[in-house]
């Protein structure tokens, strides 16, 4: 199964397998790894599952769309151009090793 | 059987706003025994997907809990499911549970949220008849849906409408039955209740307005069909019902807690005993974005509240005062809503309404209420933001189509 790296704000780390096809929201709290809100459950609603991407896998990503565009304005922690709402992101074999921080709070 | 542990916090209710307020109070440093009381067997799962992704088969099960298991326990939280509470002491400081348990209270956070009302008329107790509230409602409906050709959805709220748009897109023949005028009346002005009518109607979905529901009928037990207030009978395999909820405040009442229509709280989630607050869908309360009381059915309502109640618990003032907000997803229209609009007397709209991309502020007289967008999440988050920063949008602000509402809350942030 592809693997994420969730770095928390304070520099630890966490690897976690992520089945394809699920969220890097979902691989977070299915995994118990903690920094993740998503109070919306994955609407693109509530901008409280926000990370920053590593650069490395920036261009590996789906485009940001609208919707998440305009949520990214709304984080709790600064919007950074390696901004993502995580439930935008669907993990992959392609995406197998990503490495996201997340942001001091997401509230 | 009374338990001996220390008294800390009890929460009664284990959904959003239940489990959130547990959560909360050890993020704000609570350090006491918490107890988290749910009466259904699941862990704490997310409702919003339930008639939507979950209902089409595209969110498994495992991907609606909010958590896994073993996070309570690292976070020291005594998540007892299938368990129930039956009655509050509040001098004893106890409340009573359906498995004979009696636990002690330091805090206790009522989180008992809703339940569906129930559809009377001749033929409600068929096979087939449905509601849509729990994952094992959900699970009903789903391992019937093989058989099924004909739904009818009784009742055209948000609910009805999500669960008639999951099901029309899964091929089946759906009709919704409404008894207002128009679509979710409750929720959304006008034009928008128009527009989700045409959308529907335009997806094949037989929508009926100003029309009631007489009795069911049904064969060997099973449901056969909706017969109408005018006499038509709608064929139907499965009939889904969603005429509201009523909040679950019994628990409240009979302790002697204030109740009107729902628990009533205050801006720190406290009732009138200073040591049992309620949060979510269960509790009534009064705010700057709406006159009177009120009690809200939404997401982002269960969780503000639960986190201002876990802060209380904490010992943490953290007043509840965010704008509302609300969304519904069917078919490809996202439809967000903030602020209560209800008693509104003017629409102000921009976009385009016939092309599915438009927005909706609600004024009476001069005072802005609120915002409803569809598929234009730039000025839903934008009023959402002006509403919390307590700026009042013109008429001829809200209608400037060359005026962007970022703009504006970028000043309203400066100047606040």
């Amino acid at each position: 199964m592809p693997k994420v790296t969730y770095r928390q704000h304070d520099g630890s780390e966490e690897t976690v397998d992520v089945r394809a096809g699920t969220s890097l929201m979902l691989g977070a709290l299915t995994s118990g790894v903690e920094g993740i809100e998503a109070e919306c459950g994955g609407s693109c609603m509530c901008a409280t599952c926000h990370v920053y991407v590593d650069e490395a896998w920036l261009d590996k990503l789906p485009k940001v769309q609208v919707l998440e565009d305009e949520m990214l304005d709304d984080t709790a922690s600064e919007r950074k151009p390696n901004s993502r709402l995580s439930c935008q992101i669907e993990m992959s074999d392609a995406l197998d090793g990503i490495v996201v921080e997340l942001p001091e709070t997401q509230i | 059987m009374t338990t001996s542990e220390t008294a800390g916090l009890v929460v009664i209710g284990g959904s959003h706003a239940g489990h959130q307020v547990a959560i909360a109070a050890r993020a704000a440093g609570f350090e006491g025994p918490v107890t988290v009381l749910s009466d259904e067997r699941e862990l704490p799962y997310q409702r919003p997907p339930l008639s939507k992704a979950y209902l089409m088969g595209k969110q498994p099960r495992e991907a609606l809990l909010f958590r896994p298991a073993a996070f309570y326990e690292e976070q020291g939280i005594d998540l007892r499911l299938g368990v129930g509470a039956t009655a509050i002491d509040r001098a004893a400081h106890t409340v009573a549970c359906d498995n004979g348990t009696i636990l002690s209270y330091k805090k206790l956070v009522i989180a008992t949220g809703t339940r569906v009302r129930p559809l009377n008329v001749p033929g409600s107790d068929l096979g087939g008849v449905h509601y849509i509230r729990t994952l094992a409602d959900i699970d009903a409906i789903m391992a019937e849906l093989d058989r099924v050709k004909s739904v009818v959805v009784i009742g055209g709220g948000f609910i009805g409408l999500e669960g008639a748009a999951a099901l029309k897109t899964m091929g089946r023949d759906v009709a919704v039955v409404e008894l207002a005028d128009r679509l979710m009346a409750r929720g959304v002005g006008a034009t928008v209740s128009e527009y989700y009518a045409t959308h529907h109607r335009a997806q094949g979905v037989d929508v009926r307005l100003s029309t009631g529901v007489e009795s069911l009928a049904g064969e060997d037990g099973h449901v056969t069909g909706v017969v109408l207030s005018g006499g038509e009978t709608l064929p139907a395999d499965l009939v889904i019902v969603g005429i509201g909820v009523l909040p679950n405040q019994e628990i409240a009442a009979e302790a002697g807690i204030d109740c009107a229509n729902g628990i009533i709280v205050d801006e720190l989630t406290q009732t009138s005993d200073p040591d049992v607050l309620a949060v979510g869908d269960c509790a009534q309360f009064e705010g700057r974005f709406f006159d009177g009381p009120l009690r809200l059915e939404s997401v982002q309502n269960a969780t503000d509240q639960a986190r201002t109640a876990g802060a209380a618990v904490a010992g943490e003032k953290k007043p509840y005062d965010s704008a509302p907000w609300f969304w519904s997803d069917q078919f490809d229209l996202k439809l967000q809503m903030t602020g209560i609009t209800a008693g509104y007397d003017t629409e102000v709209i921009r976009g385009d309404v016939a092309a599915g991309e438009f927005s909706v502020f609600y004024f009476k007289g001069d005072k802005w209420l609120g915002t409803d967008t569809v598929n234009q999440p730039a000025n839903h988050i934008a009023s959402r933001r002006l509403l919390d920063a307590g700026y009042a949008l013109s008429k001829a602000e809200a209608g400037d189509e060359g005026l962007a509402l970022k703009e504006l809350v970028k000043a309203a942030r400066k100047g606040g």
